[in-house]
């Protein structure tokens, strides 16, 4: 399946392991993405916040561009980006008029959005159109005894009628259900559908990083090895800002995070260092040793 | 007639003893509401179920609950609904084979709020105390004019949002930020304090602004979760009212604010002008020490920097962070950078913003392909309100009154 890949800003800068992973991961699963390198920042509600016009001007181009190709739809792997340039579509959807003024912005570039793009983050696109069967079916190293804690985050599962969240599409249980597809075990615990903290870093960081070492502190009594993210901004309070979210709460932390590409790797058979688990700031020790165990068991 | 479990949360904070489950199995059809069953236990089992209620219609705002790990009316919301949510924690799917077939609906109290018995908790405690703080009340211009003030109709649409508020606390109730940071105004009060900020009457716009944004508690203090918007049972978006509060105090009246809100939101608008892409080094320096290169030299920044030493060091030493990303940033190629500095000088240069809100317009074009066909990220048809035709021509109004 060929799509329009949009990596967004920070998995190709403060989380390059997401970018890479993706990249290693797609062949297996039979995706060949055409990158969106000339789109712009989706701005992440804040730039929507700072003007609406200028933010769903900067989507529509994206979406444009997305359009352009030949791919049967747009991909994303960022729930920020989703949710920001799902508000985007939405405005830009709703009325013909606004839609013919804001393209009227893109005219210089001869681009123009139509309508009713098909835009989904990698985790819908595993459920949705790839299917839970063909990905059991590509599963090399089942993730027998590994203990995945989902960590959804805000931006892709509220608000759920905007995202497209209901009976058909029950696109809050997909990373349960993916996790259980690859053969791993569903950790439940507090922090499931709660916010990572990181939109108030710089606003508030006391309040952040107790959200960050809040969420992952109730993973590990919950006797989680791991969390799955599908945001590279969760992805930057949860491990990259750990050591100061360990601080704030009082409590040792050292919970690796996994990116959602990282732990499909894994389990498609490809290695925790491939995967740049190296690159994390909590050492994904327990991952690592698991699937030490799991190659190990193999030739034993 | 299917028959639920219902699951009362029950706890008397007077009585020594822990909180239990009290479980009832309720007859009744799936279009009854949370409220019928719990009034049922409580006028046919035990009078003793501790529940505020009154109107049983959505408009007193009385019997706000949580039903099966969401916040919500007891009265607005079917049994059958109820069961069948499968969203957020708390959630008990109910199973073939299980032995109530309806389904199992945990009641408990709303959160972020003390208990005062059973399901009713505190409202004056937190919800009424936010409500005070933001003055919520219409400050005259003086001298008071003498005859009517006509208020255009797109400002009186757009603030009737908030007004529809019935100040039942589900907002309240799940707001993640106020869960960590209980000194948080919250998304009930600050919807209020828009519809008095969106209000074209009210005197004191650019005052009510400065202080919400001062306010370390203020509308700086929102994460963006989205909860309150989902929470609502009278489609207020709390949430977008507050970025609509951003908007008027950042964008409009150039409030440079002590928490840093101002500036964050300048930097990234910034950064992606100049970049294309979010240059994620600059982001924490700038938001504390300026929006410029020069930020990251100002004393606040080097606090912050300072620190996140323990969070930097070891991204520089397992190359997490390309040093050369760091300090150049990453940019998108030339003609296309141009484009987008094009785009923002067009836009940020009209003397007017241009601004669709949905709850003005609504939703005006019909779909194309029937709903099941079409992919999750389409509008939705059954959102927003419904819309007559002459609301449409407000549809891209400025907000600026």
């Amino acid at each position: 399946m060929k799509v329009a890949y949009w990596p967004g800003c920070v998995s190709r800068g403060f989380t390059p392991e997401l970018h890479g992973s993706m990249a290693k991961v797609a062949p297996l699963l039979d995706l060949e993405l055409i990158e969106l390198d000339r789109a712009a920042c989706c701005g992440a509600g804040v730039i929507a916040e700072h003007n609406q016009e200028l933010a769903d001007t900067l989507n529509a181009r994206t979406f444009a561009l997305a359009q352009q190709t030949d791919g049967a739809l747009m991909m994303n792997i960022c729930s920020t980006c989703q949710g920001a340039q799902s508000e985007c579509q939405q405005r830009l959807d709703a009325n013909t008029e606004y839609r013919r003024q804001i393209n009227e912005n893109l005219a210089d570039e001869s681009l123009t959005y139509e309508k009713g793009l098909t835009n989904l983050n990698l985790l819908w696109l595993l459920v949705e159109e790839i299917g839970l069967d063909t990905l059991r079916s590509k599963v090399t190293r089942p993730l027998t005894d590994l203990k995945v804690g989902p960590f959804y985050g805000c931006y892709i599962v509220r608000p759920a009628s905007r995202l497209g969240v209901d009976e058909e599409h029950p696109r809050d249980r997909y990373m349960h259900m993916v996790i259980e597809a690859l053969g791993g075990t569903v950790i439940d615990y507090a922090g499931v559908y709660k916010c990572c903290g990181f939109p108030i870093i710089t606003m508030n960081m006391d309040a952040s990083l107790k959200m960050a070492g809040r969420h992952v502190g109730d993973a590990i009594d919950a006797d989680a090895d791991c969390l799955v993210v599908p945001c590279p901004l969760c992805h930057l309070n949860l491990d990259l800002q750990q050591p100061l979210a360990a601080k704030q709460v009082g409590r040792e932390l050292g919970l690796p995070i996994l990116h959602l590409p990282q732990l499909l790797g894994l389990a498609l058979g490809l290695e925790p260092k491939e995967l740049g688990m190296s690159k994390h700031v909590v050492k994904p020790t327990s991952v690592i040793d698991w699937s030490a165990s799991v190659v190990a068991g193999a030739t034993a | 007639m299917p028959q639920y479990l219902l699951k009362l949360r029950r706890y008397d904070p007077r009585s020594g003893e822990a909180a239990y489950w009290d479980e009832h199995r309720v007859d009744l059809g799936g279009r009854s509401s949370v409220l019928d069953a719990i009034l049922k236990v409580r006028d046919e089992v035990d009078g003793s179920v501790g529940i505020r209620c009154s109107c049983q219609q959505a408009i007193c705002g009385s019997c706000g609950v949580r039903m099966n790990g969401r916040p919500g009316l007891a009265c607005n919301t079917h049994l059958e609904e109820a069961a069948a949510r499968d969203f957020g924690v708390g959630w008990n799917p109910s199973e073939e084979g299980d032995e109530v077939p309806a389904g199992v609906i945990e009641v408990e109290p709303m959160g972020n709020m003390p208990v005062i018995r059973d399901l009713i908790v505190d409202m004056d405690a937190v919800h009424w105390k936010k409500i005070q703080r933001v003055s919520p009340y219409l400050i005259n211009q003086q001298p008071v004019p003498e005859r009517e003030y006509i208020v255009p109709h797109e400002n009186m649409v757009d603030i009737t949002q908030s007004m529809a508020c019935i100040q039942c606390g589900a907002c309240v109730s799940d707001c993640l930020s106020m869960e960590i940071d209980p000194g948080f105004i919250g998304p009930a009060a600050l919807a209020k304090a828009y519809r008095f900020v969106g209000d074209p009457r009210d005197a004191e716009h650019h005052e009510r602004l400065e202080d919400l944004s001062e306010d370390e508690h203020g509308i700086y203090d929102c994460t963006h979760c989205f909860n309150c918007i989902d929470a609502c049972p009278k489609g207020v978006d709390p949430m977008s009212q507050i970025m609509r509060l951003r908007r008027r105090a950042g964008t409009d009246e150039k409030i440079v604010d002590r928490n840093n809100g101002h500036r964050h939101e300048d930097t990234i608008a910034t950064l992606v002008r100049d970049y294309g892409l979010l240059h994620e080094a600059e982001m924490l320096p700038r938001s504390y020490g300026g929006n410029s290169w020069f930020g990251k030299f100002h004393p606040a920044a080097g606090q912050v920097l300072l620190r996140s030493l323990p969070s930097i060091v070891p991204a520089v030493l397992r190359r997490k962070v390309n040093i050369k990303i760091a300090v150049f940033g990453h940019k998108i190629p030339k003609p296309d950078l141009d484009a987008v500095k094009k785009l923002y000088a067009k836009i940020e240069g009209r003397e007017q913003r241009v601004e669709l809100n949905l709850y003005v317009s609504g939703f005006e074009d019909e779909p194309e392909a029937p709903p099941a066909e079409t992919h999750g990220t389409g509008a939705p048809q059954d959102d927003g309100p419904a819309t007559s035709p002459h609301e449409l021509e407000a549809a891209s109004e400025s907000e600026s009154s």
